[in-house]
């Protein structure tokens, strides 16, 4: 029976290892084509190693688009859209979970109609309002619509609604106001909620393409994505930096991604990740 | 925002209203919304966002796609002429729509893949499960630009290792983004590579819900591990399998990233592969045709609302509730 079930995950390595390989393996082609030539890179046959690794693709990405600028749109874009997205969608998670108001319904219903409409209804304009406030080609452009996103307050607001309400209760009978109570007992308690909304923001964030390709065009004001799409196609497409640049740009939430594994995951499975 | 407690200090209210418990009631009625003014504080801020960003928006599209003029001209409201476009000369957004359901029907066949894969890595005393969960995952992280920077790479006619690797195994080779016929195809087998690791999750808590024992039972009964997959874990895994295929397809009609890197605008075969939310870039701010822009985002919304709703019927055929 042992031997069985030992041959059986045998079977079953072989299968998942096999699956691995084949989901890793663009990235290590992608890793392996940094550091060859140009010349190397578009041969035939082909060759899997390349001759003397080229370390200097990665700093020569530096040189074709304004990358440093770049990184540091992405960076602030993030940070500004996740500080926005956590203080707006547990503030009004908080008001919908833990208070009793009028309209609370119709309120709510505001924000979950939101969530099921497709972005490209509210693309156009979100890009007027932007451009009506002189606000093209800026961070805030970037961060803006998405830090009152309904994707965090639905997110927050299941969250908050399974915390016992006698802890409301409890505070204010010593006297604390709803403010305090969000503040010093809801919040604290929301930290796993607030640590996956976190990550997902962040995720949303340095990956997304559509809304900073339309709002931010000049060059240094894009950010890597952006950036990373306007070499595409450009004029003799120098394949060894462009996978040395594309590398660069996936590490950092790769690395995340590796640290916070079980922060990640959680996460997907609290929300379902849209896409 | 309505107020109707104008104390303005809710601090000392009762925390029910109904009970003696919180000392005496303010009003003889109990009062059903004592923290109105909390309520329109704290949530001016988020719902001031809403409006601005979201609900005007959303107002503001039905009302463009009902209009005519340009940036530079401003908007009026000049009636049907832009759905009459769609209706008489409406060819690239029919092509888009369609194109953008293939898309979501074959990524939808990564689910049958994920499922084999959450139930091989499901099975008890199985080592390495959380290193084989990694390697799944990683392109759910990466960025879809970069990634579709390295596969329209491999996927080059001249010299992409997907041409290379398929010469010497005696497969068919050609220029596999460049070309119409195979397009869409190419990029929709990155699309589910990209969505393996997000099914592979959810499907995973699914199948921890599965009580352990029915397996063990149906062990014990002489079924293999196949008959078991099948008769055993996927009707007890259907609720997770519908979740992963709804949520898979609204993904999917958002795609637009990995078509606007894979297929570059000079591209011979992005004619004949652009999807929904494509066509909605190009027209409304490439061309800055807005109308028609607001137009598309409106036939995307019926359409992910129609699929979505088809889903939820078909449901009732095949997903059993525990």
């Amino acid at each position: 029976m042992r031997d069985r079930l030992r041959s059986r995950h045998l079977v079953t390595h072989v299968v998942l290892m096999a699956g691995a390989l084949l989901m890793v393996s663009p990235f290590l082609w992608q890793f392996l084509t940094s550091l060859k030539t140009l010349g190397e890179s578009t041969r035939i046959p082909l060759t899997v190693l390349p001759e003397a690794p080229r370390w200097e693709n990665y700093s020569a990405f530096f040189d074709v688009v304004p990358v440093g600028s770049m990184a540091v749109n992405s960076v602030l874009a993030l940070a500004l859209r996740v500080a926005g997205q956590l203080l707006v969608a547990s503030l009004a998670a908080y008001v919908f979970a833990r208070l009793r108001f009028r309209f609370r319904g119709p309120l709510l219903a505001g924000f979950l109609v939101v969530l099921m409409v497709p972005p490209q209804l509210f693309v156009i304009p979100q890009y007027e309002v932007i451009r009506t406030m002189g606000w093209l080609n800026s961070v805030q452009a970037l961060a803006l619509p998405g830090m009152f996103s309904a994707f965090g307050v639905f997110v927050l607001y299941q969250f908050m609604r399974t915390l016992p309400p006698e802890l409301d209760e409890a505070a204010r009978m010593d006297g604390a106001n709803p403010w305090q109570i969000y503040l010093r007992i809801i919040l604290p308690l929301c930290r796993p909620a607030l640590a996956a909304l976190t990550i997902l923001t962040s995720l949303f964030s340095w990956n997304d393409l559509l809304w900073p390709l339309i709002v931010n065009t000049v060059p240094d004001r894009m950010t890597l994505p952006v950036g990373l799409a306007t070499l595409q196609g450009a004029q003799g497409t120098d394949y060894p930096v462009l996978m040395a640049g594309s590398l660069l740009t996936i590490l950092p939430m790769v690395l995340v991604f590796v640290l916070l594994q079980k922060q990640f995951i959680r996460g997907i499975a609290m929300s379902g990740l849209k896409a | 925002m309505p107020t109707t407690d104008t104390t303005g200090a809710p601090a000392a209210a009762p925390p029910a209203g109904n009970g003696p418990a919180g000392g005496p009631p303010r009003r003889n009625r109990p009062n059903r919304h004592p923290d109105n003014a909390w309520a329109a504080l704290l949530l001016a801020v988020p719902f001031g966002g809403l409006v601005i960003f979201y609900l005007w928006p959303l107002l503001r599209t039905v009302l463009l796609s009902f209009s005519e003029g340009t940036a530079f001209t401003g908007y009026t409201i000049s009636g049907f002429q832009n759905w009459q476009r769609l209706f008489e000369n409406g060819d690239d957004v029919w092509r888009a729509l369609v194109n953008t359901l293939v898309y979501a029907a074959i990524v939808l066949l990564g689910v049958p893949i994920a499922m084999v894969i959450a139930a091989l890595l499901h099975q008890r005393g199985l080592r390495g499960r959380s290193f084989y969960r990694t390697l799944y995952f990683v392109p759910v992280v990466t960025m879809p630009v970069a990634v579709a920077m390295v596969w329209r790479y491999i996927y080059n006619g001249d010299f992409g290792l997907l041409n290379e690797v398929l010469d010497a195994v005696g497969g068919p080779t050609r220029a596999w983004v460049a070309d119409p016929d195979t397009a869409l195809y190419a990029v929709a087998v990155v699309g589910i590579w990209m969505a393996l690791g997000t099914n592979l999750i959810i499907l995973a808590a699914g199948l921890e819900a599965v009580p352990q024992t029915l397996e063990e039972a149906a062990m014990l009964d002489g079924a293999g591990p196949v008959r078991r997959f099948f008769s055993v874990t996927v009707p007890l895994l259907t609720p997770s399998i519908f979740l992963v295929s709804v949520l898979s397809v609204i993904g999917s009609l958002q795609m637009f990233d990995l078509l606007f890197i894979m297929l570059g605008r000079t591209n011979p075969a992005l004619a004949d592969s652009k999807t929904i939310v494509y066509l909605f870039y190009e027209e409304a701010f490439v061309r800055n045709d807005r109308p028609l822009g607001a137009v598309i985002a409106l036939v995307t919304l019926v359409v992910t609302l129609a699929v979505t709703a088809v889903q939820f019927r078909l449901q009732r055929r095949w997903v059993t509730y525990a």
